[in-house]
């Protein structure tokens, strides 16, 4: 547990980083502070591992007073991953892993070994092991830093804005595994990030702080969005915090409607008899979705549905079921809906065949059913 | 000018141009070594406050600029030394050496990113570690790339010292010179040149050897 | 005193050596010296400026015969100057035109360098830019790449100037005039005379100085070519 209490940072020139700080850090868990440019979110997490020291206040670690601990000792009990990962250019990927527990003297095989199971961990093949971190992309570099920063199994990790340089895909690939890994590892994990969806779509608890150093609210990323303490987190947290806050609804036991299926190749005479609303789903011989296909579209195709000419299918959402799946949100539900040409979203099972079919309307009356029983604060 | 075979002088003055290289080499290099080990604890400074960079930095280009026979002719005035001690020429060797890689570690430590500096520190380095097996490293290259300067520029300067009396292969020259032996001038300058040259290729090839990561960069980015 | 040790006392007889009025008149005196050291670079540096000048623009133009650049401040740092031009003077005779030959063959290679690395660094869209306007070759040369090389070009007559100014030096050796003289004399008089030492140094004390005079002029020069944004760093060797 990492515990400030009334920590202050002020620098000589009198700007105010952080002002009079209280907050709890649950272990186990990854909280994250966000805010904008120059609102202390990274001096705070710099202050954890005594990058910086307060001006007043005090910090605790698991209840002991950092201040007590010899920095590089404490850092060594920190992980510490940051943008651009700050890999050692003339180390190898390896050697770099491996900084750590030779820093705390275990010998270079034992740290070695242990570098190479991170490795893979994270997800890197152990043919880089060799490479020079100039040899890599920068997701894999960030992937680098990240099992760096674990190479000591250290209970707590601090994040500052890893994936912010990085582009939205590998992004997204880098936040996916970060939650996969603390699934199975429990560390007590700070991030800092200026990205709100990024906060709420990994944060267990979001800290929000304003410019100046002030926390405005911390909170879960559902209450954050429900309920924005003032106008600074309501119009940080964006326009589109009602939508947003669709993602922390499960979608389980949601009405799932007929939807009208052809398969890839029936004749077009078929296929127009089966449409609804002028509208249906061509579907491969697994029942996999491939497109939509209109009356319009049907009338140029001569022998058979063509898979080439289909309008591309919306969002899929994925609805619970006995194929292993996982459930989708409802926010999920209603993109799947308005994504969709034929104003219906496709619900697949977890093995991807169309199960059925999901309107706006259903999404939205599911949202007034959940409202009205007090699952979402109104 | 005499220009005969130049076997049979070469034959007779074997021992004498070996001794003289030799000298040449102890006159040449060991300032080099000296200015490089002053060198970097100054360029540690000089990059580390902006109070001894604002010093060093300008006092390096001055005394790099001073000519070197002047420099030579005065060292006896500063130092005391006899005027044919070998420090004369040893002394302006080794403060161009640290006059031109003053700058050159200032600036290679300047250039290690914040990002690598800041995640050595939050790993839990310890100062002087860090600058020795973190910050130093990643300055190689260039300091390399410096020394190899310092290393060829001491080799061709060291035969000035010939002209007030500090031996080498200048001695050869200046005695060639008076003796009107080309041969003897001609060997001077190509033993110079050759060990200089050879001297540097070594260098680079050590600095290739030590810094493995600078080729790294071209590679795959997969 | 000890013959071969100056001390303290040395410093004193240098000084008086340097400011005795005698020593700054007439055709050996400090003013004529230097004038002396001063004609031998000026002119050694034009005529190395007036081949190197253009030689290294059409290479920096082209890219044909980069290695020529590279190879030759490269051979020439490790030439010993002392060697080339009591070799030169050797091979012809004692007078200006061996000195100065070795003299602009030490200044080609900074020029060169400045000017290919000037003309090369010149940013390529705004060559391209010059391009589409339809200029041609030379017209892009003229007009675009010399005046942003500018910069690097004074830079490197800059630091052939110094080296010229320190071999110089040498040229008394070989019985030519300039500020060496003075060392050159006071060397060959022997430590225990009154012109011995002293007079080296004082001699020494005054190519320093002079030196540092033309450095700081150049700098000064070169400030005003260069806008602040393109202040350049170069590693060249020190010569002599």
């Amino acid at each position: 547990m990492i515990e400030f209490q009334a920590v202050t940072k002020r620098y000589p020139d009198g700007t105010v980083a952080v002002d009079s700080l209280d907050l709890t850090v649950e272990d186990g868990r990854i909280t994250v502070f966000v805010g904008p440019s120059g609102c202390g979110k990274t001096t705070s997490l710099r202050m954890i591992n005594r990058m910086i020291d307060p001006t007043s206040g005090t910090i605790l670690l698991n209840g002991k007073d950092i201040r007590e601990s010899d920095p590089p000792l404490l850092r060594r009990g920190i992980g510490y991953v940051i943008q651009h990962a700050g890999l050692f250019p003339h180390r190898t990927v390896l050697d770099n892993v491996a900084t750590v527990p030779l820093l705390s003297g275990v010998d270079k095989r034992t740290a070695r070994s242990r570098a190479a199971e991170l490795m893979e961990l994270v997800g890197l093949p152990s043919t880089m092991a060799k490479r020079y971190p100039a040899q890599l992309s920068g997701g894999q570099q960030q992937r680098v830093g990240v099992a760096r920063a674990l190479a000591a199994d250290p209970p707590v990790l601090l994040m500052d804005e890893p994936f912010s340089a990085v582009d939205p895909i590998v992004r997204d690939d880098l936040q996916q595994q970060l939650l996969r890994l603390q699934s199975e590892l429990d560390k007590t994990i700070v991030f800092v990030t200026h990205d709100i969806d990024e906060a709420i779509k990994l944060g267990d608890r979001v800290a929000v702080f304003r410019v100046g150093g002030r926390l405005a609210q911390y909170d879960s990323p559902s209450a954050l969005l429900a309920k924005p303490a003032d106008d600074f987190v309501s119009s940080f947290v964006g326009r589109d915090r009602g939508y947003r806050a669709l993602g922390f609804l499960t979608a389980t036991g949601i009405p799932v409607g007929e939807v009208a299926t052809v398969r890839a190749g029936d004749a077009p005479e078929r296929a127009r008899e089966a449409l609804v609303d002028g509208w249906a789903v061509v579907v491969d011989e697994q029942n996999r979705p491939l497109g939509w296909v209109s009356a319009d579209l049907l009338s140029t195709m001569d022998k058979s549905v063509d898979t080439e000419a289909l309008v591309s299918g919306g969002s899929l959402f994925e609805v619970d079921s006995s194929a292993g799946g996982t459930a989708g949100s409802l926010r999920n539900a209603l993109d799947a809906a308005l994504s969709s040409p034929a104003a219906v979203g496709i619900a697949v099972d977890g093995t991807g065949a169309v199960v059925g079919g999901v309107t706006a309307d259903t999404v939205l009356s599911a949202l007034a059913d959940a409202r009205s029983s007090g699952e979402v604060p109104g | 000018m005499n220009i005969d075979w130049p076997w049979p002088w070469l034959e007779r003055n074997l021992d004498d141009i070996a001794e003289a290289t030799g000298q040449h080499l102890y006159l040449a290099l060991l300032p080099v070594l000296v200015g490089l080990v002053i060198s970097v604890p100054l360029g540690w400074a000089a990059s580390r406050w902006r109070l001894a960079r604002g010093i060093l930095v300008p006092l390096a280009g001055v005394l790099y600029t001073i000519p070197s026979l002047a420099l030579i002719t005065l060292v006896p005035l500063a130092l005391g030394t006899k005027i044919i001690d070998p420090l004369n020429v040893q002394v302006p060797l080794a403060i161009y050496t640290i006059a031109l890689l003053v700058r050159s570690v200032s600036d290679a430590l300047r250039a290690v990113p914040g990002d690598v500096i800041a995640a050595a520190t939050a790993i839990g380095y310890r100062p002087v570690r860090q600058f020795l097996s973190v910050e130093l490293p990643l300055a190689v290259p260039v300091i390399i790339a410096g020394l190899r300067v310092a290393v060829v520029s001491a080799m061709s300067l060291t035969a000035v010292g010939a002209l007030v009396g500090i031996g080498g292969l200048g001695q050869l020259i200046t005695e060639g010179f008076l003796r009107n032996n080309g041969v003897e001038l001609v060997v001077a300058i190509v033993l110079i040149v050759v060990i200089a040259l050879l001297i540097d290729a070594l260098l680079l090839l050590a600095g290739r050897v030590i810094t493995p990561w600078t080729r790294a960069g071209r590679g795959v980015k997969a | 005193m000890d013959q071969g040790r100056p001390g303290g006392e040395g410093v004193n007889s240098a000084f008086n050596w340097l400011f005795d009025p005698d020593h700054w008149s007439g055709p050996t005196g400090f003013p004529a010296r230097i004038l002396e050291h001063l004609g031998y670079t000026g002119l050694s540096v034009l005529i190395a400026a007036l081949i190197a000048v253009p030689v290294g623009a059409v290479i920096g133009h082209t890219g044909r015969g980069t290695f020529l650049v590279a190879g030759l401040s490269n051979g020439l740092r490790a030439l010993p100057e002392l060697g080339l031009l009591t070799l030169l003077v050797l091979l012809t005779y004692v007078g200006l035109l061996p000195v100065v030959v070795s003299l602009v063959v030490l200044a080609l290679p900074p020029v060169l360098a400045g000017t290919y690395a000037g003309v090369r660094n010149v940013d390529r869209s705004v060559v391209d830019a010059a391009r589409g306007m339809g200029m041609r070759g030379p017209s892009v040369l003229w007009r675009v790449e010399l005046p942003n090389a500018l910069p690097l070009i004074v830079g490197g007559i800059r630091s052939a100037t110094l080296q010229v100014i320190a071999t110089a030096t040498i040229a008394a050796y070989v019985s030519l005039g300039g500020l060496g003289r003075f060392v050159i004399d006071g060397n060959n008089a022997g430590p225990g005379s009154p012109d011995g030492y002293p007079q080296m140094a004082a001699g020494a004390v005054a190519v320093a100085a002079l030196a540092l005079t033309v450095e700081g002029v150049l700098a000064l020069a070169q400030r005003l070519v260069v806008s602040p944004g393109l202040r350049a760093t170069n590693l060249v060797g020190k010569n002599t």
